[in-house]
């Protein structure tokens, strides 16, 4: 690497004992972590272990429960981001907050506009200034174009630019590249490198372990509040970080499963959907699988592989375009997602605030939500009927929760994920559909979920679930289908597959990373 | 508080998991009071005027304030439904003008130019036609809504013109002044439906009852219902649970238009005459009852109860200040301010209730990380 380290690997930022906890739960368990400059610090860890909290109270977002921060040496409080940003810490968040309905040039100087006189924005030089960036970036867009005209990519590198803009002397990643091709991504890694030779200090979150290796120079993995390993660039490697990610948790799932398969009970072939945010990509390209009666398969693939895609297709919420599925023996023919619950085929949705839950409602009405024709008498709903139901439900995918009239705002997430998929099941499926089921939700309650679905598929249900987590893929399944670009790439039988063969699958990690051991 | 949106978690004897680390709960007299809030300011007010006013509390008095109150609460309990729905039905005044011309130009006599002849239609029948225009306002702004995914403020806003329009065209601009029918033509009795009583109670009042009760059990305890609220909740979830989302946001107008050609109807029979500018400005004093009753403008939650309660409040507090003769430039001023408030109270009652919540989420979470792992 180069040689021009101005003040190389000295530490900017410190974080000292660190605890947040939110209610009771504590999230961070009195973490010591060292952000050095000129360099990037990579972070690993499940979902859930921590990182994104770190990342939160090093830019201003939350303030830590206790511990302290320091900058130079010296003690800072951080109230807001705009404190952060004073401080020059610069954040660039996992999900876009860019307002799509401004232009570039506005995006990027959105609250910190440059005032000509103390009262007119000065838009010739901002415009100077933002094409400087993007040139910086290698992209060639007119600053005054329309956030919502550019590609998902293309948004991604405006809001890189934005924290560029700020001059930053602590830069933070959050999945920078989840949304960017592979040429934007050795676009922003040159970057990255220039921004370190500056002097600036980077933190890179990534759950792509292969890329985030590429680009670090320290490594540092959480696991459960803790921050369990740190290792420098060249004694570390993919095995290392996987080892220290999943500690103990990954055994704590694997349900007992059964091996004897019934009928199929889906069926696909040649399935075409197209990308719902660019109808001319497909997001499923011609995929065919059976799934049978008490079989789990697990659809292993990275973010965009087009596993939401299919089943939410599947589900009846997008069409079809192409290619035909059978439920017990019934073709679709493009139902309603209501006809398709009453053939047998229901979906958990990814994102349980969003699709799965009515906030306003209570856990009970919630339950029956699905399946309420069935406790309909003559006109109207029988009280007992549905009471009994969703006692009967609730207490099968055992909700913890005061009773049927609790709000559903007051449970855990794992406990709300209980009761959409008790409401799944209350409508008596065949085949359930589940994206992410342990998306949120923390270990002890990711073992229930798993526990469940086995159960269910024990009783005879054929389940189909995606998931990005290796431990899950191989620790609750009978097959693993591996997605790629909307296909399907490779199936193995768990007993038959280690991680890393569905890493290499899967796109996520080369063959030669895997077993060169020392790291370029 | 309506059952289908109580939020409370009350401990119940067949409560299927046992919850041994449930947070103690501080019954404070705060929310207590936060809850009735609407309900205690009716009491005030009547309170206060009834202290003011000696003619206030006698019984012709209650019962014409009520009656003019069965008036907003009939088109109130129609806007319920298309607020618990996320929507809003702006068209709502226009549709009592409306419904109250054809009323009264089928009384009057309908011209068949085609025919050369003059119709006088019996009551029934114009009752009927009457619902039905109301209706079909209703079901274009399902349309709008449903099929061509206009906002429900643009679309009811746009209808609220068109009306409008409509009753001036029908009426040429003017009233229709004598409603009452004549014998030999066998059309009497519309002056019954705004004009009559039943043990003693005009009829307004008894269809403000009805409608009410209907309401109450629809929402309640019909499908339907459920998926008025799911809808209004969470419209993606709602969907993806198999709830009729399109069929819901239809029915919800036709029962709103509906609502307010029933009360076109009402108005106007106790009026014996039909203007076409019946109506102005009431589909704000709806939203009002419905906003005072605790509804969200959001969707999903609200109650019949709460819409009857700030339908009596909004009703109450005019005539009481009428009464007092309070001028109207301070009864609007009033009125106002008490919206207002209305909802800064609700915003405080739902912080409150978010807090809650939210520490049982978190007291929720820590005890299942305790808890030992579920067998399979």
């Amino acid at each position: 690497m180069s040689d021009a380290a101005i003040e190389r690997d000295a530490v900017v930022m410190r974080a000292r004992q660190i605890t947040k906890t939110y209610g009771a739960t504590r999230a961070l368990k009195g973490v010591d972590f060292e952000i050095r400059s000129g360099a990037v610090t990579a972070l690993f860890g499940e979902n859930g272990a921590g990182k994104s909290t770190l990342m939160k109270i090093l830019s201003g977002v939350e303030t830590p429960t206790s511990g302290i921060l320091e900058l130079d040496g010296r003690e800072i409080q951080l109230a807001s981001t705009v404190d952060a940003a004073e401080h020059g810490i610069a954040i660039i968040h996992q999900e876009l907050s860019l307002c799509p309905n401004l232009s570039i040039r506005d995006n990027i100087y959105m609250g910190r506009e440059l005032v000509r006189g103390g009262i007119v924005v000065d838009e010739r030089t901002e415009n100077v200034r933002t094409r400087e960036l993007m040139a910086r970036l290698e992209e060639q867009l007119d600053p005054r174009t329309l956030v919502a005209d550019l590609r998902l990519g293309q948004q991604q590198v405006v809001e890189i630019a934005r924290a560029l803009a700020g001059d930053a002397r602590v830069l933070i990643m959050d999945e920078p590249t989840s949304a960017l091709s592979g040429n934007e991504v050795e676009v922003l890694f040159r970057l990255i490198r220039e921004l370190t030779d500056s002097g600036v200090a980077i933190v890179y979150i990534s759950h792509h372990l292969e890329e985030a290796l590429e680009i670090a120079d320290h490594a540092v993995v959480f696991r459960d509040g803790e921050l369990v390993a740190t290792g420098e660039r060249d004694a570390i490697d993919i095995a290392w970080v996987i080892s220290n990610m999943v500690g103990r948790s990954a055994d704590d799932l694997s349900p007992d499963l059964r091996d004897d398969f019934g009928e199929i009970a889906l069926s696909l072939r040649n399935v075409t959907v197209a990308d719902p945010s660019n109808p001319t990509r497909l997001a499923v390209d011609d995929l065919s699988l059976d799934v049978r009666a008490g079989e789990i398969v697990c659809l292993y693939g990275l973010m965009g592989a087009g596993r939401t895609e299919l089943l939410e297709a599947l589900a009846g919420r997008a069409p079809i375009q192409r290619g035909t599925v059978t439920v017990g023996g019934r073709e679709l023919r493009g139902e309603s997602i209501a006809d398709r619950i009453r053939m047998g085929l229901a979906l958990v949705p990814e994102d349980r605030q969003r699709d799965g839950l009515v906030q306003t409602m209570s856990v009970g009405e919630n339950s029956s939500l699905a399946s309420l024709s069935a406790y309909v008498l003559g006109f109207w709903i029988g009280d007992r009927r549905e009471r009994d139901a969703v006692e009967k439900g609730i207490a099968d995918v055992r909700v913890k929760t005061s009773g049927p009239s609790a709000s559903i705002t007051s449970l855990s997430g794992g406990n709300q994920q209980k009761v959409v998929i008790g409401k799944v099941l209350m409508t008596e499926p065949d085949v359930i559909l589940l994206d992410e089921p342990s998306r949120g939700i923390d270990v002890g309650a990711k073992g229930e979920i798993f526990a469940l679905m086995a159960r269910e598929a024990r009783r005879g249900l054929a389940v189909l679930f995606a998931t990005s987590e290796v431990s899950e893929a191989l620790g609750v399944s009978n097959r693993v289908v591996v997605m790629s670009k909307g296909r399907i790439v490779r199936q193995f039988e768990p007993k038959n597959a280690t991680r890393e063969d569905l890493m290499i699958a899967s796109g996520e990690a080369t063959e030669e990373e895997l077993t060169g051991s020392a790291h370029r | 508080m309506n059952a289908m949106t109580t939020q409370q978690a009350e401990p119940t004897a067949t409560k299927p998991a046992p919850d041994p680390k449930r947070p103690s709960r501080n019954v404070d007299i705060w929310s207590l009071l936060m809850e009735g809030r609407a309900f205690i300011a009716l009491i005030l007010l009547v309170i206060v005027f009834a202290s003011l006013s000696d003619s206030f509390l006698t019984m012709n008095n209650l019962i014409t304030m009520t009656k003019h109150v069965a008036y907003n609460a009939i088109l109130a309990i129609g806007m319920l439904f298309v607020i618990l729905k996320g929507g809003i039905d702006l068209s709502v005044g226009s549709t009592v003008g409306l419904s109250g011309v054809v009323a009264g130009t089928l009384l009057q006599g309908w011209q068949l130019e085609l025919f050369d002849i003059v119709a006088f239609p019996q009551v029934w029948v114009v009752v009927i036609a009457s619902l039905a225009v109301g209706t079909l306002v209703g079901a274009v702004n399902g349309v709008l809504v449903t099929r061509f995914n206009v906002a429900p403020f643009i679309a009811t806003l746009g209808m609220l013109y068109v009306a409008r329009g409509a009753a001036l065209l029908i009426s040429n601009g003017t009233t229709y002044p004598r409603l009452a029918g004549s014998e030999e033509l066998g059309n009497q009795g519309f002056l019954l439906i705004g004009g009559g009583r039943i043990l003693g109670i005009p009829t307004a009042i008894w269809i403000m009852v009805v409608f009410a009760l209907i309401a109450v059990f629809v929402l309640r305890k019909t499908p339907f219902g459920r998926w008025v609220y799911a809808t209004g909740g969470n419209e993606r979830a709602a969907e993806l649970s198999g709830v009729p989302v399109k069929k819901v946001k239809m029915r919800v107008y036709i029962i709103s238009g509906f609502c307010a050609a029933t009360t076109g109807l009402i108005i106007s029979s106790e009026l014996t005459s039909a203007a076409p500018q019946l109506g102005e400005t009431f589909e704000l004093n709806a939203i009002a009852a419905v906003v005072i009753g605790g509804a969200a403008l959001t969707g999903g939650r609200g109650n019949v109860r709460g819409v009857l309660i700030g339908a009596f409040v909004i009703g109450f507090l005019s005539d009481g200040l009428v009464l007092l003769g309070v001028s109207t430039f301070w009864q609007i001023t009033i009125k106002g301010a008490v919206i207002i408030l209305a909802v800064m109270l609700d915003q405080a009652q739902q912080r409150i209730k978010r807090s809650k919540n939210a520490a049982l989420a978190a007291a929720d979470r820590q005890s299942s990380r305790q808890a030992p792992q579920a067998d399979n």
